[in-house]
């Protein structure tokens, strides 16, 4: 061996934490939350005001529990479409336990239950069976909404007891909503699960190449089975306070939600491709969306309009980097 | 009729061609000959457009030519058989042969029937034993190369490049394609053959070209020049190219595989492995030797068979399995199995020593630099931080990478799956310096490599493998290029094919 | 020996008529003529974008937009034929189709210039395209008394005892046919999908050929879309909700591979067809129409669980090559 002392020093770190953190995607998000927030309290009068703003995060919390554990199952190089529909099925299955006489503690429990099953449901067709999430899940967001309505037709669930409508209505203090707390602790600990631990490296790598992550000795399939539990269990526990906010469910519950998550999680920066991504910018990300439905609410522009901006930003923050290098490009030759 | 003229390609960290010639004649056959990694697979695709070349001239008929698109070389006349088929497994036969090009109707449309009966004459021409209608898909991999030979002739090609044409040719069909380029001569086509084995260069071509390290060694008329020449010519380094000398001592057995075997890939694999030792594994491309050495790695399992590692039968069914075991693999695809692209370098030495750097499951940065620097350092990598994306780097500084990331863990066995492909000299001889330091300390070595000097250099034993078996066990003092060859390509003493 | 076991499309049209000789063991009726007929008719828009939807899914993308693109293009020319009475239904359908595909266009530019993966692209137009509808109409209806009759007709009218609807989707099925085996193009999209590396080669433009996939799915589902706002007479924001991944599913159930290159115009039809007779086949025999969408559902996984393990990759075979060999 060479001598140590001799041998070339190779620097850990070239960039300063600062300079990194200064030019990312996160930094030019919040930017722009930034910015939204204070053109709508110039555009509306109603919208400095800590009750609306506290209601205003119904827009997002639930959206963003579930996009917390879709952002590392996109990482991973997998998707789930098939969320809402476990929401709907997840909510009927309270429904139905409520029919029966279930108190508020067994429909939390049955709702993260029938959450985590679904999500072993798709793990067990993607890791297991190899096929392709994206079809699987597909697949799973009829079925899954579609036993709904075998069950419930057109009909409705109601009459959730009211210790349960504390999920999705109650307050810890103030204006700060029982979600809210939910969201701030869920965000916590899927940041620190993909950035503090050996299984989030395992996520980094298995997005960035699966091959070579097995081949380092990572169980990739075991891995991903996981993610999909996960966001099964988001999918049940944003069961729970969607089903106790609005107090009913109905098969139709949650429709379309699933796009919209994927939304806020490629809005985030998480590489739609698998291999990057970070939670801090999934959280910006919910805050965004949340700021652009309220403030539009404000304005009273109707919600499907609502959703031409999000298209549009969906598009926009992946295509006007790309236009850039290639306006970049351009310029050198 | 074609000739390439101080051919110049770099790719980021490597020069694969420096300043080459290449010189092609009507009805003669030519040879490109030279070692993984003197730059045939690049001349073969700026040949045929695919990439465009730094520096340097292509003339066709005197007429300098470029090529900004495959289009365009084949509108110059140039066709390929490449090494891997380009073909397309759910078109049928003739459509993959005139994919581009097939015949049109009055109305535009493709015009089946003309279609299939010129496939079909093109197929009775090479003696093809299967209709234009079959799907690709239900193909062998010789009757997939008859089809992309039929490919090339329907262009009514003026060169035609054969990219290791027989390689997974059996005799009789390496036997009708030597007819087959025959024909081709007589219809004054240029070829360019490139292929390993000598056997056959010396059976059909004209005239050879040499190719080392990128480089330009030379040519001539094949009647000019012997076999002995031509090898010391391609492999001419490896007089010179100085391996470290063994000086460690082989101890007691680490690995005892017996009756390994797989349902398609391999069959009846035993051997052991010292401590300390390192076994070289020979073999002609598709010998099974990368497929048995990921079986024992974990990555696909084998139907019968026993690993004992210490003396203690081990089942591995992944590589987790594997890596607890003390056996460790570096893959020859350093891109797709080896590096993770995307991740830092240091990400990339720490991620199967994870359980070491963390605590309960909790990353611990500076662990975790502390053992990158550690290995990037005791492996002389070379790289403007331990923070930079591994794809940034150099072939041979990613195998670095690779190496240390294994080495990290502390194995017993690590496997070395042509080590030194495609990486520049002076990163080899590091690479070999190494494995020889490793052993020394007590690692024991399995080098799969199709490089026979380096096989020779590094190996206190070989095994030869050929069809998915071991064809000869060879200790050090028996190793000699011909044997090597000999045994690899199932020749018996008086040269016929067994 | 591959031969052996029956194609894709083969398989699927036995499970169709299987399902068809059980409906009729209790109810003769469903199989009489005039009511399959009429099952075809209903299916016509689904197979008419399923055949877009599966030379899009051949190359490697997925068309997420079709269904908000028929609704818009719908919108469109609904708004239109109020505002114009008197055109002529030809002009309308041109524009149905211009209107679909440049639609579909945008896509394919952001696919093909700006290498954005496609679900992502059509995640966006998908919303952004629904958007738009209600920009223009207000979010008001467009009733089938503001409609022109001979708007609303058109697809109704009676040719060879067939409606125009059901004509269209067997235009459409003969000239997709044409297209995937005859032309250029259409070997293109199976070479894209195939094996890209190797179309490159061969000196096909993969990102080319999924713009104009895209063009191509576009432009059915603007032709789809005056179809449907004319069969049902009434236009809205969110006519054929959902409608996407019905389109996706009969590819799947079709045995069109998601990872592209596998795939047939039968399989995406017959796939339409099967979802077509599940649908109309429900109520008769007394099944809650809610049935449905569980069973279309369990449709997609048996079918690409079936499609991938009648597809998984052989990979090198070594020995029995080199047995051969002796």
């Amino acid at each position: 061996m060479t001598d140590a002392t001799q041998t070339r020093h190779v620097p850990d770190r070239l960039n300063s934490r600062a300079a990194r953190i200064f030019k990312s995607w996160e930094a030019l998000l919040l930017a722009v939350a930034i910015a939204i927030f204070v053109i709508n309290s110039f555009a509306s009068p109603y919208f400095l005001s800590a009750w609306n703003l506290s209601d205003a995060t119904f827009n997002f919390t639930e959206k963003a529990m579930i996009a917390f554990a879709m952002a590392l199952l996109i990482i991973s190089g997998e998707i789930d479409l098939s969320v809402a529909s476990i929401i709907a099925l997840a909510s009927t299955a309270m429904g139905l336990a409520l029919q029966y006489g279930a108190g508020t503690s067994e429909l939390v429990i049955i709702g993260l239950t029938v959450g985590v099953l679904c999500g072993a449901f798709n793990g067990f067709f993607v890791t297991v069976l190899g096929l392709p999430s994206i079809v699987v899940t597909i697949g799973t967001m009829s079925l899954f909404r579609g036993i709904s309505f075998i069950i419930l037709g057109d009909d409705a669930f109601r009459g959730y007891p009211a210790s349960f409508s504390w999920f999705g209505q109650g307050y810890i203090y103030w204006v700060f909503t029982v979600e809210m707390l939910l969201f701030v602790i869920i965000a916590i600990i899927y940041g620190v699960l993909l950035h503090k631990t050996n299984f989030g490296r395992a996520v980094y790598a298995i997005g960035n190449n699966p091959t070579g992550a097995l081949f380092s000795g990572i169980r990739v399939q075991r891995v991903k089975f996981i993610l999909f539990l996960l966001t099964g269990l988001m999918s049940g526990i944003a069961a729970v306070c969607l089903t106790s906010r609005l107090g009913s469910t109905r098969p139709s519950i949650a429709t379309g939600m699933e796009l919209e998550v994927v939304t806020m999680v490629v809005l985030g920066g998480v590489n739609i491709l698998g291999g990057s991504g970070t939670i801090p910018g999934v959280v910006i990300a919910a805050f965004v969306m949340g700021l652009v439905t309220f403030g539009l609410g404000l304005l009273n522009v109707p919600g499907i309009v609502m959703s031409i901006f999000i298209g549009l930003l969906l598009i926009g923050v992946i295509a006007l980097p790309r236009l850039w290098a290639m306006a970049a490009a351009r310029r050198k030759t | 009729m074609v000739s390439m003229d101080m051919i110049t390609k770099t790719f980021p960290g490597v020069k694969a061609l420096d300043e080459v010639k290449l010189d092609l004649y009507p009805g003669q056959v030519t040879a490109l000959v030279g070692e993984n990694g003197a730059g045939k697979s690049t001349t073969v695709k700026i040949l045929t457009g695919i990439y465009q070349p730094n520096g340097g001239t292509i003339r066709i008929d005197d007429a300098p030519v470029s090529f900004a698109s495959p289009n365009d070389a084949a509108k110059a006349g140039i066709t390929a058989i490449h090494q891997e088929t380009v073909l397309f497994d759910e078109l049928s036969v003739a459509e993959n042969i005139y994919i581009g090009h097939a015949p049109r109707t009055r109305f535009g449309l493709i015009d089946t029937a003309e279609m299939h009966r010129s496939a079909a004459k093109l197929l009775t021409d090479i003696g093809a034993p299967f209709s234009s209608h079959t799907q690709l898909r239900d193909l062998g991999i010789a009757n997939k190369h008859l089809v992309a030979i039929a490919r090339a002739l329907s262009v009514d090609a003026r060169v035609v490049i054969m990219d290791e044409p027989t390689a997974a040719l059996s005799h009789k069909e390496i036997e009708e394609l030597y007819e087959l380029v025959e024909t081709l001569k007589s219809q004054g086509k240029a070829i360019l053959f490139i292929s390993h084995k000598f056997d056959e260069i010396f059976r059909i071509a004209d005239r050879y070209t040499v190719f080392r390290d990128g480089a330009f060694v030379g040519d001539g008329r094949i009647n000019d020049i012997s076999e002995g020449d031509l090898v010391t010519m391609m492999v001419g380094r490896s007089v010179d190219q100085i391996f470290p000398q063994s000086t460690h001592d082989v101890g007691d057995e680490v690995l005892k595989i017996v009756g390994y075997e797989h349902p398609t890939e391999f069959a009846d694999i035993n051997f052991t492995l010292k401590k300390g030792e390192i076994l070289g594994f020979y073999g002609l491309v598709g010998a099974g030797r990368s497929e048995f050495m990921q079986a024992l790695f974990g990555i696909t399992k084998p139907s019968k068979g026993v690993c004992q590692v210490n003396g203690d039968i081990k089942v591995i069914r992944s590589p987790a399995d594997a890596v607890s075991n003390g056996i460790v693999y570096v893959p020859e695809d350093r891109g797709k199995q080896g590096a993770i692209i995307g991740l830092p370098i240091f990400q990339n030495i720490t991620l199967p020593s994870l359980g070491k750097t963390s605590r309960s499951g909790f990353l611990k940065l500076a662990e975790e630099f502390k053992l990158a620097r550690e290995y990037s350092q005791r492996l002389d990598l070379r790289a403007a931080s331990l923070d930079q994306d591994v794809g940034n780097l150099s072939g041979g500084n990613q195998q670095k990478v690779v190496i240390a990331k294994w080495l990290a863990t502390q194995p017993q066995v690590i496997i070395l799956d042509e080590p030194t492909k495609g990486i520049d000299i002076g990163s080899k001889a590091a690479v070999h310096e190494f494995m020889s330091e490793l052993a020394a300390q007590g690692l024991s070595v399995i080098m799969v490599s199709s490089e026979i000097p380096e096989i020779i250099g590094m190996s206190d034993r070989v095994i030869v493998m050929r069809d998915g078996r071991i064809a000869a066990e060879l200790t050090k003092d028996e190793l000699s290029p011909e044997t090597l060859v000999r045994h690899a390509a199932g020749i018996t003493s008086d040269g016929a094919a067994a | 020996m591959t031969r052996f076991i029956p194609a894709r499309e083969t398989i699927l049209g036995g499970a169709i008529l299987v399902l068809l000789l059980l409906i009729s063991s209790r109810f003769a009726g469903f199989v009489a003529p005039s009511n399959l007929a009429n099952v075809f008719n209903d299916t016509a828009p689904l197979i008419i974008l399923a055949l877009g939807q599966m030379v899009v899914i051949l190359t490697r993308c997925i068309d997420l937009s079709v269904a908000a693109n028929l609704a818009l293009t719908g919108m469109a020319v609904a708004m239109i034929n109020v505002a114009m009475p008197g055109l002529p239904i030809p002009v309308i359908i041109a524009i149905a189709v211009l209107l679909g595909a440049v639609m579909g266009a945008i896509n394919g530019v952001l696919v093909w210039k700006l290498a954005i993966p496609p679900i992502v692209v059509t995640l966006g137009t998908m919303t952004i395209f629904r958007g738009i509808i209600f920009l223009i109409s207000d979010g008001k209806w467009v009733n089938s008394h503001e409609m022109s009759p001979a708007f609303t007709d058109f697809p109704r009218i009676v040719l060879l005892g067939l409606p125009v609807l059901s004509w269209a989707a067997i235009i459409t099925i003969i000239l997709f046919g044409i297209m995937m085996a005859r032309t250029q193009f259409g070997r293109s999209i199976f070479a894209v999908g195939g094996n890209p590396h190797a179309a490159v080669y061969t000196g096909i433009d993969v990102g080319k050929t999924q713009f104009w996939a895209f063009v191509v799915s576009g432009a059915l589902a603007g032709l789809t879309g005056y179809l449907w706002v004319s069969r049902f007479a009434v236009a809205y924001v969110d006519i054929a909700g959902g409608f996407e991944l019905e389109v996706v599913a009969a590819c799947v159930i079709g045995g069109i591979s998601i990872a592209g290159g596998i795939g047939s115009v039968g399989g995406a039809v017959l796939g339409a067809i099967f979802l077509g007779v599940v649908k109309n086949a429900l109520p008769v025999v007394n099944i809650s129409p809610f049935w449905q969408l569980a069973i279309s559902g369990s449709a997609i996984l048996i079918a690409v669980a079936f499609n991938a393990r009648a597809g998984r990759n052989k990979g090198r075979i070594i020995l029995k090559e080199a047995e051969a060999t002796q």
